[in-house]
């Protein structure tokens, strides 16, 4: 069965999308990452769009549930590397996915994770170390 | 009764050549050479010759006349090229009249023959003379859209301000196609530099209506969603008001007065200052001055 996979990195989870989504798939990977989240504790998410050539409205409509349900578990989204055409088809479609936060790429996307959660780099690493510890995150925070 | 306005004009073609040259340099075709008209009305002539030849009727709309509906739209196209009006074009298949009805009187003897014949060849020239103004429309017409490419290509540029920073400064009024054309190419642009700042600078834009203005948002929330923020600029007292009485929500768009004022906020957002190189010696220096 096709599955995308959801990989781990310090506090966040990272999602590349490298195949054409289709609708069962878009929704096995809103099981999975809401489930992820959960078991991981996980601060933040990435999607990484970038190879990404055709959205559809369900595609859009997907990816703003991820982001509301991340919202409700206490994780941020960001969909990062999003194509010009894709970006258009959007907007054309009336989906301007106002809950989602956006960054350039990977490297940028992380950097506004960290920002908007406060994380040092290392604090993330660390985070990801004493998974579930949220003690540890909060110490360190007061030194 | 059969035409014998092709055996006529085949008889007498280089005297009728002659007259028509002489006839188009006296109504003032000077800014065609000389050789180039001749070449040109000799080439029509002959091509006139072989279609009432080849041809029965005198509708010039079947394949017979391809060859002479081809001379006409060079013709036609050179002329338009060279900024000839469209009587003058035309001027050039309606001067042979003279010529040929000339030639008919002197050839002619019978005069309800003579009459069928000028009326041939009246009919002919003229849809000839009437196919040359449209050749020459649609040369003017390809002129037009070419230029109108042309200024689509120019008015579109998308500048590199600093690094991680773009500026793009429309110029002229917006439309759908243009939109799509800015929109694109910024966004491409985008993604080529890996900017975070965009600012769109609509000094140059005259009127700003709800549909301008809905493009403008849709180009501003496609950045978004490629991670770059949009900073609209240049927005004149005018345009202002009219955004304001249109109702037309800009917010969540950030907006600045000028350029410069857009390319500061840029400056701030991306961690940046501009100071003045060594600025307290500068201040002494000016101080002696004065």
């Amino acid at each position: 069965m096709e599955r995308i996979p959801i990989l781990k990195l310090g506090s966040f989870l990272l999602v590349t999308i490298q195949v054409d989504m289709h609708d069962e798939l878009a929704v096995r990977l809103q099981d999975d990452l809401t489930t992820k989240i959960v078991d991981s504790s996980a601060r933040g998410v990435l999607i990484d769009i970038s190879a990404l050539d055709i959205v559809d409205s369900f595609i859009g409509r997907m990816l703003a549930g991820i982001a509301s349900m991340s919202k409700i578990l206490d994780a941020q989204t960001v969909v990062v590397g999003m194509q010009p055409a894709v970006a258009i088809t959007l907007v054309e479609l009336g989906l301007s996915l106002d809950g989602i936060k956006t960054a350039l790429n990977v490297d940028r996307g992380m950097k506004l994770l960290r920002d908007s959660l406060e994380l040092s780099e290392d604090e993330n690493l660390a985070a990801g170390e004493a998974n579930g510890e949220f003690e540890s995150i909060h110490a360190s925070d007061e030194n | 009764m059969e035409s014998q306005l092709a055996t006529i004009l085949k008889k007498n073609e280089s005297k009728i050549l002659s007259q028509w040259v002489e006839e188009q340099k006296k109504l003032g075709s000077t800014r065609v050479s000389n050789e180039d008209l001749i070449s040109q009305c000799t080439n029509f002539l002959r091509l006139l010759i072989e279609g009432l030849q080849k041809n029965k009727s005198f509708s010039i709309a079947g394949t017979g006349w391809d060859p002479i509906r081809r001379c006409l739209d060079e013709v036609s196209r050179a002329r338009g090229l060279l900024g000839f009006s469209p009587s003058e074009t035309a001027t050039f298949v309606f001067s042979l009249k003279l010529p040929i009805f000339s030639l008919l009187r002197q050839e002619i003897a019978d005069s309800a023959q003579l009459t069928e014949e000028t009326w041939n060849a009246t009919s002919l020239l003229d849809q000839l003379g009437l196919y040359t103004t449209e050749a020459y429309q649609r040369t003017r017409e390809e002129i037009i859209a070419r230029q109108q490419e042309e200024m689509l290509e120019l008015s579109t540029p998308v500048v590199k301000l600093w690094d991680g920073i773009l500026a793009l400064p429309m110029i002229g009024t917006l439309d759908s196609s243009r939109t799509q054309v800015v929109m694109e190419s910024l966004l491409q642009r985008i993604m080529e530099t890996g900017s975070e700042i965009a600012i769109i600078d609509i000094t140059g834009v005259p009127t700003v209506d709800t549909l301008v203005a809905q493009h403008l948002i849709k180009t501003v929330t496609a950045a978004r969603l490629m991670g770059a923020e949009c900073i609209i600029s240049g927005i004149r007292p005018q345009i202002a008001a009219t955004i304001v009485h249109l109702g037309v929500d800009l917010a969540g768009v950030t907006t600045k007065a000028s350029l410069a004022d857009a390319f500061h906020v840029a400056l701030a957002r991306s961690g940046r200052t501009v100071t003045k190189v060594g600025g307290a010696r500068s201040e002494k220096l000016r101080e002696t001055r004065v």
